[in-house]
């Protein structure tokens, strides 16, 4: 700290001091012939925090750390600080890891067994403000065996537990002995991963720099910068400048660089679903005809063309079609005479303004979306009318989400999720009846015992078969019962200088920007010849 | 003098006491949610029993007027708290920042004073002439224009069309290191705004002393006697007419604090204003605390140097009637 403010007040001193000084404009030397050794990249969201125990990085790729395992670019789990897979006993209920030899944290300590103990007992201490605690839930304890082997003893069997353990692994001796929820570790990690925090300007940009240290390979490109810039904009300005090498854009931004020979556009796809939350203690969301004619009305492939510009997919459920997980018999078409009839058996008549209603009940209801996302609200105005063509009132309102908090149990909402790594971590939170209006868990309080039962043997049995099949239940159930309607999975669209060769995108979750994009493995980058 | 200087600090107490309970209060009362804001995008996927356990660990259930007690116990022992947004103590989140926002606003300070004393004097040799008006309408448009829209036409003009200067941050995205020359480069744009903001006043204020005072007998007779224009201009009216904008200027650091607080946020310097938003909007309370408190000892501390300051050049003004 006192290092930081005694360069301030140097360059203060030597600002107000020398009159002259040479002034380069943005983007000199940022333009073509740049080096393949350095990238600077442009994402909307700034961290909060670099600390792993406060959430930093726990769905992996997170450049400063690693966790016990690692995803690969078909999110399938391989070692990282542990030798191998963890050994699964007793049922699914014990899991072992041995740890990796011979890696030390950038400050040179070696990486042990109580580096792992202290960072998950730490992100399951109540004092720790880490919003995703609920994620280890299963976790009864976590100990050392010996001094290369850490035990995780679970609360009840919990199939995709190995999953969770990408979470980055700090050492005690930098992060121990202070507030984790404001300690000086949330600014200034020690991690084992490829790259070491050289600097971050609160705002404005974090640069990362090679880790001399890494157990593995040593990267091509040695420096990475992060530059925050919220405005999208403002960020393909300076993509445009030579400024940033790379950026994060919105589909009609990143279509303006689909000629520029010198950039390459990568399209990665995402479990991140815009969908209609039907609260179930809602008269006429609660309905399951109501629910089948909108599920049956709703033209997908619309919104996918229309409003996402063709980035993306249409959504029949919370698993993205092209996806291993995905249902046989879960993929159906828009069909408005059958949102129709539904409705006409189930006793809603369609009234003098077209709108039905039944026992004196119009079919209308109000759907919220949060202010300020635009990709939000177009989804919302295109399903009211596409509900009104099936007779179906739907009001779009939209509000901050401290209004839409309190009304979410009788209001429909236009939320957006999606949990990559295994079915369990998305499908239980939104679907799941014992968690019902819990937070921002089952927000429409679904609730299907059928489901709820599916739900508890995909998680339990280790069996990949019997998971599958527990999985395809979910589904079936849900086009049966559609307490939500899905609408679409949306791609993330990356802009990047052609400057490396063989780069790919994994499939993401709802959050994006830092962890993912093409630069999820930028430590195994290769420059074009 | 030493006396108004002490009794301005026994007034400071009870108006701090009184600007801080302010703050907790309307922080309170707005709809903005302390956890939510802590929690980002996170939140949004959190069971009620990591929002539940966020919220104790916040304090934030508490009523606010024990919060601020709280605060303030602390905080005459010198014990700021820690920021939940930033993530780090108080005193760290100023100390980073607070020296790039005092180089931002002693730049702008600087050449708005200079700059405004120079037109104010070309406006007032002549009153009427041509100068004059050209300065006069451009002072008043300029008072005018909003400060966000003049950066943001700044950024368009300077950085995207003319490619003349860097658009925002502190150094360019990719140097690593904080150099003078590349601080030097990316301060002249929000510096620049933020003096632009600054100068009608000084102008009109400088143009009025000035012509007055050329109009006075004192004036009238160097004239008669011969002196050169310049030694009348400079020697003798220049003085009696920035009596006014001496004490004009310890009366703009309101004005330069807001001006600063939306200058930073367009070009994302890293200074304390950038800071105070965020502590706003996501009701942190300690964060905002100490940063309201600083802007309200730089109002003070203003306004007593401008009567200290004209005090001191004006023999007709006796400091302790103040």
């Amino acid at each position: 700290m006192a290092r930081r403010r005694t360069r301030g007040a140097a360059a203060l001193a030597a600002a107000l001091g020398t009159a002259a000084a040479a002034c380069s404009a943005p983007g000199s030397g940022a333009e073509a012939g740049s080096p393949a050794d350095s990238v600077v990249i442009g994402v909307s969201s700034e961290p909060d925090t670099l600390s792993p125990l406060l959430g930093y990085g726990k769905d992996g790729n997170s450049k400063i750390f690693d966790g016990l395992l690692a995803h690969d670019a078909g999110l399938g789990l391989e070692p990282a600080l542990a030798a191998a897979l963890p050994e699964i006993t007793d049922g699914g209920l014990t899991y072992t890891y041995t740890l990796r030899q011979g890696v030390e944290f950038s400050d040179g300590e070696p990486l042990t067994p109580a580096d792992v103990v202290f960072t998950y007992r730490t992100v399951l201490d109540e004092k720790t403000n880490n919003t995703s605690r609920s994620e280890l839930n299963a976790v009864e304890d976590v100990r050392a065996a010996g001094d290369d082997k850490v035990v995780f003893r679970l609360k009840y069997p919990y199939a995709p537990f190995a999953g969770r353990t990408v979470l980055p692994i700090v050492p005690e001796h930098a992060a121990g002995g202070q507030d984790p929820n404001t300690g000086s570790f949330n600014t200034e990690p020690v991690g084992t991963g490829p790259y070491v925090l050289s600097s971050w300007r609160k705002g404005e940009k974090l640069t990362f720099k090679a880790n001399p240290r890494y157990w593995g390979a040593a990267p091509e490109v040695k420096t990475l910068t992060m530059a925050i810039v919220q405005d999208d904009d403002v960020r393909a300005t300076r993509l445009r400048s030579g400024d940033l090498d790379g950026a994060v854009l919105p589909p009609a931004l990143a279509a303006t660089f689909e000629d520029d020979g010198s950039r390459k556009t990568y399209t990665a796809t995402s479990y991140d679903s815009r969908t209609v939350t039907l609260p179930t203690a809602n008269e006429v969301t609660g309905d399951r005809a109501i629910r089948r004619a909108l599920d049956a009305a709703v033209d997908r492939e619309a919104m996918v063309d229309k409003i996402l510009d063709g980035a993306g997919r249409p959504a029949y459920g919370p698993i993205p079609v092209d996806d291993p997980w995905f249902g046989p018999g879960v993929r159906r078409e828009r069909d408005l005479g059958k949102a129709r009839t539904v409705l006409d058996d189930a006793g809603w008549k369609p009234g003098k303004d077209g709108i039905r209603a039944r026992d004196g009940r119009r079919a209308a209801f109000t759907l919220l979306y949060p202010s300020g996302d635009k990709v939000r609200q177009d989804h919302a105005l295109a399903y009211a009318s596409d509900a009104r063509k099936a007779g179906i009132d739907v009001t779009a309102e939209s509000a901050t989400w401290e209004v839409i908090e309190p009304r979410m149990k009788d209001d429909a909402v236009l939320a957006g999720f999606g949990s990559t790594g295994d079915p369990d971590y998305g499908l239980y939170t939104t679907l799941h009846s014992s968690l019902a209006g819990d937070g921002f868990n089952n927000m429409g309080r679904y609730d299907n015992p059928a489901v709820d039962k599916a739900l508890d043997t995909g998680r339990r049995v280790q069996d990949p078969l019997a998971r599958k099949a527990a999985y395809d239940t979910v589904q079936k159930e849900l086009v049966e019962d559609p307490g939500y309607t899905f609408l679409t999975h949306i791609d993330h669209l990356y802009v990047l200088a052609d400057r490396w060769e063989g780069l790919t995108t994994q499939t993401e979750p709802h959050e994006h920007g830092f962890a993912s994009g093409p630069w999820w493995n930028v430590e195994d980058w290769q420059p074009k010849e | 003098m030493g006396r108004l200087v002490a009794r301005r600090a026994l007034f400071a107490v009870p108006a701090l006491l009184l600007v801080t309970f302010g703050v907790f209060a309307v922080a309170a009362a707005s709809p903005f949610d302390p956890v939510r804001a802590y929690g980002g995008t996170a939140v949004l996927g959190a069971d009620q029993e990591t929002l539940d356990r966020l919220r104790a660990n916040l304090g934030a259930g508490e009523p606010f007027a024990a919060r601020w007690w709280r605060w303030l116990t602390q905080a005459v022992t010198g014990e700021l708290g820690d920021s939940g947004v930033m993530r780090q103590p108080v005193t760290e989140v100023i100390g980073e920042r607070l020296v790039w926002s005092a180089l931002l606003c002693a730049v702008a300070f600087g050449v708005a004073v200079l700059a405004g004393t120079a037109a104010g004097v070309l406006a007032a040799r002549r009153p009427g002439s041509w100068t004059d008006r050209a300065v006069t309408s451009l002072a008043y448009t300029l008072e005018a224009a909003p400060v966000f829209w003049t950066a943001l036409l700044a950024v368009w003009l300077f950085a995207l069309q003319l490619d003349l200067l860097p658009a925002g941050g502190l150094t360019d995205t990719a140097s690593e290191h904080v150099s003078p020359g590349q601080v030097l480069s990316h301060v002249v744009l929000p510096a620049g705004v933020l003096a632009l903001s600054q100068l009608p006043w000084f102008t009109l204020y400088v143009r009025q002393g000035v012509g007055d005072a050329l109009a006075e007998d004192p004036v009238r007779g160097a004239r008669a006697r011969g002196l050169s224009e310049r030694t009348v201009l400079l020697g003798h009216a220049l003085r009696s007419g920035l009596l006014p904008v001496l004490t004009l200027i310890g009366s703009r650091v309101p004005e330069l604090i807001t001006g600063a607080l939306l200058v930073e946020t367009v070009f994302s310097w890293p200074g304390i204003a950038a800071a105070t938003v965020e502590a706003a909007t996501s009701v942190d309370f300690p964060l905002l605390a100490a940063l309201t408190t600083l802007a309200t000892v730089a109002v003070l501390a203003g306004n007593l140097l401008a009567d200290l300051l004209y005090g001191l050049t004006d023999p007709r003004v006796e400091l302790n009637r103040l």
